[in-house]
């Protein structure tokens, strides 16, 4: 080994140190809030008060209990309310996007490239400027404090569209559509019995996407849903910050924050490589 | 090919069959929205006590009145200010987290677990972390303990009625929410990128920085350009975390008040006129922005 290649050698390692201790400091600043909030959500209001502690407290059970108990919070019907809406939103979004994004794929019509350049403007507007025109337009149709407007327009959601068409061209060969249709097999029938399974995995990555940024949605839910028995975890979280906070039970708080962020992240843990993979593929392409 | 071309031609009318549900749902749920919000900004439309003012024509009063008010001048400060704090952080991070994780020399182990960590906060429920800083960082919250117990303060610090304190925290929690994000958008960027350069740069003798610096930024920079203008739309949307953290007020003194904070704010008062106005504001701001990421992106192809 000549001496430069030691050199070389030794500002690797170093680098590599140093890489790895800032990415352990990342780790750690990541990881902490939710630490602090796992182990605060088994500790009692009276010894939270008391100070923080770095060991796990027993009230786990108690504050679950004295949470669901709590006829301020309906927790049990927010849980079950948002997850309603989130797998809905997500088997709608995921079904009508990817039948919008095989109309662009697999035919070949007049004004379709102008159809794709429509889709890929208005991808980037945010739903929050035509949020009035929404909120009124629902109201005059009674659509307050039901599902239907934070459900139905997943059906038409630009970025699934387009995440999956560039799935589409990378992986759907037109042969397999062809051969369908040689076998006789309708249109419509060829997309749900052919088309969609092999779009499986690219449908699995966004249907986690849209069942959290569902799950997580505030500014819409808050326009449409005043209803007690109605609202979404995020709302509850909303109206538990606005109450007079000091007498609240700081147990039951930690509790409700952990009930809305730990299923997804479990969920998220055990889909993580593929939804990490599936991040770069659709975002950025060539 | 011939026999292609032949049966695109009869099977063309189910593309136009197929994309009815989506034309039909955003025209319905998107389309006359925005229309009716753009027709809302010209009118005086709002609540007064318990009587409905309006609607009443007044031309571009209302935008008149936003840009006079001056309100909204401030929303925007307040808005770009914690954009800025988050973002430059989280470029900087994203940037060497990226060079890290593409360096085939460095390879770093357990690059998976590294790039599942970073990414998770971005899944999480907006609303419920600004719940838990609240918690997490209020007078007599665990970091203060913390801090007071290691002996780095000698009392409590009031993050939350102190200007940099607030801003700090909400820029804090964007920088985690998006810097993983934003490193895997790097990342496929970097690894697009022929190694064969990097090769002969180092057979060349350049040293990592002088690579990163020469061949990584120049070819990355569309990538990078479209990572920063959709991160500043996205912060011009900035709403759940500056709203729980200070339950809508954007305390201390409205200096973390965004402007969807505000316009919320209206929608909640019922005032649609003013509602409307700002809106069509954000709308054309959000377009041009949009506008220069769809040029980047359609140049980059061709």
């Amino acid at each position: 080994m000549t001496e430069k290649e030691k050199r070389e050698l030794s500002s690797l390692r170093i680098r590599r140190i140093f890489g790895y201790i800032f990415l352990i400091l990342l780790t750690v600043v990541c990881l902490f809030s939710f630490y602090i909030l796992l182990i605060n959500s088994t500790r009692n209001h009276v010894d939270i008060q008391k100070g923080f502690s770095p060991l796990p407290g027993k009230g786990f059970a108690r504050n679950f209990n004295n949470l669901m108990d709590n006829p301020n919070l309906p927790v049990f019907r927010g849980l079950l309310n948002s997850f309603i809406i989130a797998a809905s939103s997500a088997v709608l979004t995921t079904y009508f996007s990817s039948l919008t994004a095989y109309a662009i794929h697999a035919y070949d019509f007049k004004g379709k490239k102008a159809i794709f350049t429509f889709i890929l403007v208005i991808m980037m507007v945010p739903t929050q400027v035509s949020a009035l025109g929404f909120v009124s337009l629902m109201r005059e149709w009674k659509l307050i404090n039901t599902y239907v407007p934070l459900i139905v327009p997943a059906i038409a959601a630009p970025i699934v569209f387009f995440y999956l068409k560039q799935y589409m061209e990378s992986s759907l060969p037109m042969e397999i559509i062809e051969a369908a249709r040689i076998d006789g097999s309708p249109e419509f029938r060829a997309f749900n019995t052919i088309i969609l399974p092999i779009m499986k995995p690219a449908i699995a990555v966004q249907a986690i996407f849209s069942f959290t940024a569902s799950w997580n949605n505030y500014f819409i839910p808050s326009l449409i849903l005043d209803k007690k028995d109605m609202k979404t975890l995020p709302i509850l979280i909303a109206q538990l910050r606005s109450a007079d906070f000091l007498k609240f039970d700081l147990g039951q708080v930690y509790m409700l924050i952990a009930l809305s962020i730990f299923p997804v992240i479990i969920v998220y843990l055990f889909l993580s490589k593929s939804i990490v993979q599936g991040v770069a593929l659709g975002s950025v392409k060539g | 090919m011939l026999k292609k071309k032949t049966s695109c031609v009869k099977y063309t009318k189910w593309g136009y069959i197929f994309l009815i549900p989506f034309f039909l749902v955003y025209t319905v749920f998107s389309l006359i929205p925005l229309i009716s919000t753009f027709y809302n900004s010209f009118f005086e439309n709002y609540m007064s006590g318990l009587s409905h003012i309006g609607p009443t024509f007044v031309g571009i009063e209302n935008f008149k009145r936003i840009f006079s008010e001056g309100d909204m001048l401030i929303y925007t400060k307040n808005t770009l200010i914690m954009w800025a704090l988050g973002f430059v952080p989280q470029i900087i991070v994203s940037l060497l987290l990226a060079a890290w994780f593409t360096d085939v020399r460095l390879k770093l182990k357990g690059a998976t677990f590294f790039k599942t960590i970073i990414y998770m906060p971005n899944l999480i429920m907006a609303s419920a972390f600004s719940m838990l800083f609240f918690n997490l960082f209020s007078d007599i919250g665990p970091i203060n303990d913390i801090l007071v117990d290691v002996g780095i303060l000698s009392e409590p610090f009031r993050f939350l009625s102190n200007v940099n304190g607030t801003r700090g925290l909400i820029a804090l929690m964007n920088f985690l929410m998006w810097f993983g994000n934003t490193t895997i958008l790097l990342m496929a960027g970097m690894m697009g990128i022929d190694t064969a350069l990097f090769e002969a740069a180092e057979v060349d003798g350049a040293k990592s920085l002088q690579i990163f610096r020469l061949i990584t930024m120049p070819l990355l920079k569309p990538i990078f350009v479209y990572v920063v203008i959709t991160s500043l739309i996205g912060g011009v949307q900035m709403f759940d975390v500056p709203q729980i953290l200070t339950n809508g007020n954007g305390s201390p003194n409205n200096s973390t008040m965004t402007l969807i904070m505000y316009l919320n704010k209206h929608l909640f008062s019922k005032n649609y006129g003013m509602a409307g106005a700002l809106s069509v504001i954000l709308f054309f701001f959000t377009a041009i922005l949009s506008l220069l990421v769809y040029f980047k992106i359609s140049k980059k192809e061709n």
